[in-house]
């Protein structure tokens, strides 16, 4: 059909040679109407974008330098005596898994500088994903409709961490067999199936000779495909979804203002793959992760004091650490009907990370319920203007962050020569107070930069010039902003909190009831945006027309 | 909660509100005008943004040759040392990051310098139309109708309890991922073997000590006689096994009923394995006689019989009985009274049986 169209119709010819390339690919798989869609779709700028494509990189980066070790790497836990060139090992009793990683450090050329790369490209994958995913929490940008596309990213998250950490221990080393000896802990601390879960984990008793292998296939196949799948997924709904954009003259729900795919966009972002890559190439060259030629084979024995986990893992081991055994005569490992409940591993294993992965997950809906608000928000909040939200999150944040620190108490306390146990006691009481000084304090420097932005939309920006006049009296000079500038200042929404409404049957119900409540906690301190008129009534008292104002308020005011 | 019904903002006195939703807000007066750029307007400067793009493409190219000198002209055979080593390493990642950032700078340059900047506005599209959306729900009931699955909740339910349990055989295949624990986890190499007691050797190097070694404050690193001999399960007995050997003075020590023979002249012997999640609790402070584990500072008091003092860790640590044997050196008595190392579930009912 479309041969006899083309037929008749006086056919289009691509004269330049990419035109004609084009035509050819798209008269054989018809790819024009994906070219169409998406070469010069509008994409927004801004660097704090930037994250989400950073962990994109580093995962592309992971594949391609993961690859390359899985042509060297054993995951045999077989018993060999290293006979490799690096001498102060050399004839010491090891698993291959780890001769064959040693072999990659010292034997295959730029097998070393291969490793940092993997590794720095796995640290720095799963922090972007975790800075990135801050951005969007604290932009508002998880809200109607990407609530599903922030649950993916929260799954990418989780399986960023179980790739990091199932690769880490792949080398056999002394400092990640000691990682996997305290997961076998808290695997063991599991009621009822805990002690059959070790077994089945790791083939027998730990360590076994079956774990390596296992966490191989995880780590090389299972995972990184997952996390492949969890990305189409988000990258679909990007597109699906168009960019979200900051608030801003000319910018609101109904459009996208920002740079054409092509060329602009694809450049920045294509030629970022390499400024990424480039960065991590430098790391790799000059700083050292993971030498584990200095911790020797797994034996359980020896342990080096100040060890420290990959930092994603950190703030569980910093739970674990902070979690008392023993409170005065309470012991928190009791045995309950002839079998023993170890509380004080399992409560700190599991309950942060699950608060913290919860709330994450739910609360689009969380805040969509208590604010009823159904709406599609394609403009970002800035922080400040939802001062409630990006009090929760620093709250959460700071409370992972003393987790975090826990992690580190024994380098804490050497480095700053204080007293390992009052580390722990004083983190042990920021574990509790942390996140509510961090509410407070966050929220009030929301609402105090909200007033700051008031201010500056009626009254202008300092200038720094001091003029006196006839009357002695110091005035600084304030410069108006121009309209666009203030619009940035003054284009927002400031919701009043919403009372309890009755239901269909006339009802207020006691779920109503506490929607009002949170409501009325996550509005009742708010800074209303600046108006025409209060801008009028800021530009001298005399009346001028409010255009006039407007345009006149480049004189002196305050 | 009280009647705020009309929403308003005064009930708070602290912060300075005015204006409600309904006054006037300020229009968008769009976007701002174009601004060009030093390129857009003068040639030469466009002309040198070109040569920077230029010379930036050229550093990568630089780069990839320092790569490929690094790999072929640097020999890691035999005698490099670990300077060859770092210093490969290096000079492959120099050539590596030149030959990315020079590419991705050059292209961030030309595109922020040389290429259209104008910003765009395109139409947002709504995800679906509201036809899409009704025809959608339509579809999904009539196929939900057509089936009769509402109708007929035989064929409900024993699909749901057919689908539920499927999965089953899938979980059960895995059951030889793993051996059953049985009591595995309750004994350690130390019991003695046709009544032949199991001497206290160094690690790693499994020689036997002699109580005449051990000196006041003294500390070792044991390992169970016959742990190096083994071929098959070596790390799988040694991370039972481990026990650190220390003498004190016998007067600070304070045995409980029933423990008073289980060291030997000050001599006592506890497992190395930590209760908490199973570190090996390594470090000694001779002076304060306490039990330092490194990974999460569980500390436990050798005069109290190894008793938690500080940190997540929630049960003494179990003590190997010794005694000395007609050569003089180290043996132990017996197995460890209680399973060592971290608690499990059926750790309990394994120590009754223990002891029983």
């Amino acid at each position: 059909m479309s041969a006899s169209s083309t037929a008749k119709a006086p056919a289009f010819v691509a004269t330049t040679k990419a035109g004609r390339v084009t035509d050819f690919v798209d008269a054989r798989v018809g790819g024009s109407g994906i070219l169409r869609e998406f070469g010069r779709k509008v994409f927004p700028d801004h660097w704090s974008f930037m994250f989400g494509e950073v962990a994109l990189y580093s995962f592309v980066i992971l594949l391609l330098s993961g690859t390359f070790l899985t042509f060297f790497f054993d995951p045999s836990m077989a018993h060999t005596n290293y006979d490799g060139s690096y001498v102060p090992l050399k004839g010491v009793e090891m698993s291959v898994a780890y001769s064959s990683s040693l072999d990659i450090s010292f034997d295959v050329r730029g097998g070393l500088f291969m490793r940092q790369v993997h590794h720095w490209s796995a640290l720095l994958f799963v922090a972007s994903i975790a800075v990135h995913m801050l951005r969007v929490f604290f932009t508002g940008a998880f809200r109607k409709p990407r609530e599903m596309n922030w649950v993916v990213g929260g799954v990418l998250l989780i399986l960023a961490m179980a790739a990091g950490f199932t690769g880490y221990s792949l080398p056999d080393d002394l400092l990640s067999g000691n990682g996997l000896r305290i997961i076998d802990g808290v695997m063991k601390s599991i009621p009822v199936i805990g002690t059959y879960a070790s077994f089945f984990f790791f083939g027998g008793e730990f360590p076994g000779y079956a774990v390596i292998g296992r966490l191989y296939m995880l780590h090389i196949l299972l995972v990184p495909a997952l996390i492949l799948l969890m990305i189409v997924l988000h990258l679909f709904m990007v597109v699906v979804h168009k960019h979200t954009q900051y608030p801003g003259p000319g910018r609101n729900d109904g459009n996208v203002v920002g740079y054409p795919l092509g060329p602009v966009y694809a450049a920045k972002a294509g030629g970022f793959f390499f400024i990424v890559f480039g960065v991590i190439a430098l790391m790799a060259a000059f700083f050292t992760i993971n030498p584990i030629w200095n911790y020797g084979p797994y034996d359980p024995s020896p342990v080096s004091a100040g060890t420290q986990p990959d930092w994603y893992i950190g703030f569980v081991d910093g739970a674990l650490r902070l979690m008392p055994g023993v409170i005065g005569d309470f012991h928190f490992e009791y045995v309950i009907f002839g079998y023993t409940l170890s509380l004080n591993v399992l409560l700190p294993a599991l309950v942060p990370a699950g608060i913290l992965f919860t709330v994450m997950f739910m609360y689009p809906w969380i805040e969509s319920w208590i604010t009823k608000d159904n709406r599609e928000h394609h403009v970002l909040d800035r922080p400040r203007n939802a001062p409630t939200r990006t009090a929760i999150g620093v709250a959460g944040f700071v409370w992972y962050c003393v987790m975090w620190a826990a992690a580190g108490s024994d380098l804490i306390a050497t480095h700053f020569y204080v007293s390992l146990n009052d580390v722990t006691y004083w983190l042990r009481a920021l574990f509790f107070i942390g996140p509510i000084i961090a509410f407070i304090v966050a929220k009030r420097v929301a609402l105090a930069l909200q007033r700051k932005d008031r201010e500056i939309a009626l009254h202008g920006r300092e200038t720094g010039r001091i003029v006196r006049l006839p009357h002695g009296e110091f005035i600084e000079v304030h410069a108006p902003l121009d309209e666009y500038k203030r619009y940035k200042l003054v284009g927002f929404e400031s919701p009043a909190p919403l009372p309890a409404v009755p239901n269909d049957h006339g009802i207020v119900t006691r779920k109503e009831k506490q929607r009002a409540f949170l409501s009325k906690w996550f509005f009742e301190d708010r800074v209303a945006p600046a108006t025409p008129a209060e801008l009028e009534a800021a530009h001298g008292h005399h009346a001028h027309p409010a255009v006039e104002a407007a345009e006149e308020s480049k004189s002196l005011s305050h | 909660m009280g009647n705020h019904s009309d929403g308003s903002p005064n009930h708070s006195g602290t912060v300075a509100t005015a204006g409600q939703n309904e006054v006037e807000k300020f229009q968008d007066p769009g976007l701002p005008p174009h601004r060009l750029r030093l390129a857009d307007t003068d040639p030469k400067a466009a002309k040198r943004a070109e040569r920077q793009v230029a010379l930036l493409f050229g550093t990568s190219v630089v780069g990839t040759l320092i790569f490929l000198v690094a790999y072929f002209a640097i020999d890691l055979g035999e005698g490099a040392g670990i300077a060859t080593i770092r210093l490969q390493n290096a000079l492959l990642g120099v050539g590596t990051a030149f030959a990315m950032l020079g590419i991705g700078t050059g292209i961030v340059h030309w595109a922020k310098a040389l290429m259209p900047d104008h910003e765009v506005s395109e139409e947002r599209h709504a995800i679906r139309t509201e036809d899409d959306r009704q025809a959608a729900v339509r579809i999904v009931d009539d196929i939900v109708d057509e089936t009769g699955i509402k109708r007929r909740p035989l064929i409900r339910n024993t699909l749901l309890g057919a689908v539920a349990l499927a999965p089953l055989p899938a979980l059960a295949i895995f059951g030889d991922l793993g051996p059953r624990p049985d009591r595995k986890l309750a004994h350690t190499m130390w019991a003695p073997v046709d009544g032949q007691l199991k001497r206290l050797t160094r690690d790693p190097d499994g020689t036997p000590i002699r109580a005449s070694d051990v000196t006041l404050g003294s500390a070792f690193h044991v390992i169970p006689e016959g742990l190096n001999d083994l071929h098959e399960g070596k790390l799988n007995e040694k991370a039972k096994a481990v026990v650190l050997l220390m003498r004190l003075d016998p007067a600070s020590l304070n045995p409980s009923e029933g423990r008073e023979d289980w060291g030997y002249n000050g001599i006592v012997a506890y497992s190395k394995i930590c209760t908490h999640v199973g570190c090996p609790v390594a470090l000694y402070e001779q002076q304060t006689h306490h039990l330092l584990c490194p990974c999460h500072q569980s500390t436990f008091d050798l005069t109290q019989e190894c008793k938690v003092i500080f940190g997540p860790a929630s049960r003494p640590l179990p003590q190997l009985p010794i005694a000395v044997d007609d050569e003089g050196y180290l043996v132990a008595t017996s197995d460890f009274k209680e399973p060592v190392g971290p608690s499990y579930w059926e750790r309990d009912e394994h120590e009754r049986i223990i002891n029983s």
